[in-house]
């Protein structure tokens, strides 16, 4: 068992989902309730991640952060570390390719909000700032734990963009899914075995969480004769 | 009127034609009247900060919302407007008091959660604060509402079609409470409607729109009574509406007019001089039928004979048509049930009703009907 491959896949999903909430609720409130020129294609960008083969996403990100782009030395200049081969562009690796695993439920649910409900918001005075603490997120709040979980649940079992963007780093990039493909390679199936059914654990016991959850919250919604 | 109250004028070509101006003094309430689809919420949207015309002013208590012309435009949230909109809009997620709070925000935190109940106690909400709003009924969910408008303590009270999610017992109830709560009020309030009865029942002015346009203001009673124009006329549900000729004054101070082939006496209150052509309308209130076997006074009074052509029983009145004797086009009135059946009206009897001269308003000629 490779626990240090666990826990740098643990690290990573936690950083993911903290560092991509935020910035996906950032993305999906515009695109549910604006209509600004480009929408469509900011919209396909989101999604390129969900059909585009990692290897592919990996190769192109590679190009991004190597040592001789402009976002590679502008890194290098600020941290004095590299991109690739390391766990900060694991981590913004991770980011891009979780974007449609964010960002899609986040914005469903925005479009759920009725308009009228941040109006009223707004005409109690209200700030768009509160209204979005009192009123949106609370309102989306199934959107938000749909986007934890697949988030959560996708960085831990990502593999292809990882090896492609980090490489086998012991401690660095060697997640739980590279790790695995290393025990098969060097004939260590129980290894193997062991990691994978510990991967197949957390990720069914996450899904089974959500939807437990979102259930719940129907529920409660429906005992309230409240329809979402 | 006082520089306290609301002052609003809006002009805009699209997306809907506005070109309307209203305005409603503290303690008043201004009915915004017209048909679906006339921009009458759009006004009060304008008036609240969430939408922007072209053109316009709004003032509010002496201080301006709006002037486009200074490209002064305050968000909602510094308009201290009370809304309430149609559905109410309650959060879902928060209970009856939570939702009252919302509009105590200028309140310490502390202080909100009592308020909020003081305030649910006014609308007789009191013992409901921890429901929420799909564990209410209409009219709770509409009180809470209410509440809500007014714990931002608002310079003007935004009311859009509050009592057309209720049920006709709850509506009536709710209407009597807001005629009592408002004698408290000491804000303009501006109520949007497409009842003209509710106008007539609430309100102390009436602004009628049409298509985005402002096309007569005053008290409800003369808007529906006394329309500026055949239109408006229309718009009012006044079906008695006709053309005439002003053929001469005579010395009792009354105003003779050729109508449907007969000569009318009208009240002269009106600006026409013999020769000017006219449209005229009566309300229906305006008509009285004779009575068949004690003729009564005042039938020398506009004297119409002619036959029913439509007699329906609605309830207590009974709506009669009655096409006048060398006339074309035919009367509506009511009378009681009880008076239609003692005078035997009944469709193609033959009756005599009395046109009051006072009733009778004349207009500059538009399209009669």
């Amino acid at each position: 068992m490779d626990w240090p491959a666990l826990a740098l896949s643990l690290k990573l999903a936690v950083a993911t989902t903290l560092l991509l909430l935020p910035l996906a609720v950032l993305l999906a409130r515009p695109l549910a309730w604006s209509s600004f020129i480009g929408k469509g294609l900011v919209e396909a960008l989101v999604t390129l991640p969900l059909v585009l083969p990692p290897t592919v996403l990996g190769f192109y990100l590679l190009l991004a952060m190597g040592g001789n782009s402009a976002l590679g030395h502008a890194w290098h200049a600020l941290t004095g570390r590299a991109l690739v081969f390391s766990f900060d562009g694991l981590l913004l690796a991770s980011l891009i390719f979780n974007l449609p695993f964010a960002v899609q439920p986040i914005q469903r649910a925005f479009d759920a909000i009725p308009r009228k409900a941040r109006e009223a918001a707004w005409c109690c005075g209200l700030s768009s700032w509160r209204t979005l603490w009192q009123v949106e997120l609370p309102l989306a709040w199934p959107g938000l734990l749909s986007a934890i979980v697949l988030t959560f649940a996708h960085t831990l079992g990502e593999f292809g963009v990882v090896l492609m963007v980090g490489g086998n780093i012991e401690g660095e990039t060697r997640t739980v899914a590279i790790s695995i493909y290393d025990r098969v390679q060097s004939f260590d199936e129980s290894g193997a075995a062991t990691m994978s059914a510990l991967l197949v654990a957390i990720s069914f016991a996450a899904i089974t969480a959500l939807n437990l959850l979102t259930r719940r919250i129907g529920s409660t919604d429906r005992a309230a004769g409240h329809e979402r | 009127m006082s520089a306290k109250g609301l002052f609003v004028t809006l002009r805009q070509a699209a997306p809907i034609p506005l070109d309307c101006s209203l305005q409603c003094a503290p303690g008043e309430l201004t009915a915004l009247v017209g048909p679906s689809g006339s921009g009458k919420s759009t006004v009060l949207r304008c008036i609240a900060g969430l939408h922007r015309p072209q053109q316009g002013h709004v003032a509010c208590a002496g201080a301006a919302w709006l002037d486009t012309e200074k490209d002064l435009v305050l968000p909602p949230q510094q308009r201290r407007v009370g809304m309430m909109f149609q559905n109410y809009s309650l959060l879902p997620h928060l209970t009856a008091a939570g939702n009252v709070a919302l509009g105590l925000e200028h309140l310490p935190a502390q202080k909100r959660s009592e308020k909020a109940r003081e305030w649910l106690a006014r609308v007789h909400l009191h013992g409901l604060e921890q429901r929420r709003p799909e564990q209410l009924s209409g009219g709770q969910q509409q009180r809470v509402a209410l509440a809500r408008a007014l714990a931002r303590e608002p310079q003007v009270l935004l009311l859009d079609e509050p009592f057309s999610a209720v049920d006709q017992v709850t509506r009536r109830k709710l209407q009597q409470e807001l005629a009592r709560l408002r004698r408290e009020l000491e804000i303009p309030i501006v109520l949007v409607t497409h009842d003209l009865d509710e106008a007539r029942i609430l309100a102390d002015r009436m602004v009628l729109l049409h298509r985005g346009t402002s096309l007569q203001s005053g008290r409800p009673e003369e808007v529906m009574t006394r329309p500026a124009n055949a239109a408006i006329a229309h718009l009012v549900g006044l079906n008695n509406l006709f053309a005439g000729r002003i053929v001469a004054h005579n010395a009792e101070g009354m105003t003779i007019l050729e109508s449907l082939g007969l000569r009318l006496e009208v009240a002269r209150d009106h600006g026409f001089t013999p020769g000017d052509k006219v449209s005229w309308v009566i309300p229906p209130e305006g008509i009285l039928l004779h009575r068949r076997d004690h003729p009564s006074r005042g039938e020398t009074e506009n004297p119409v004979t002619g036959r029913v052509v439509d007699c329906i029983a609605l309830g207590p009145y009974t709506q009669i048509v009655l096409r006048p004797d060398g006339g074309e086009l035919p009367l509506t009135f009511s009378v009681p049930t009880h008076a239609a059946q003692r005078n035997q009206i009944a469709a193609g009897a033959t009756a005599r009703v009395t046109l009051l001269a006072q009733a009778i308003h004349l207009m500059p000629q538009g399209e009669p009907q």
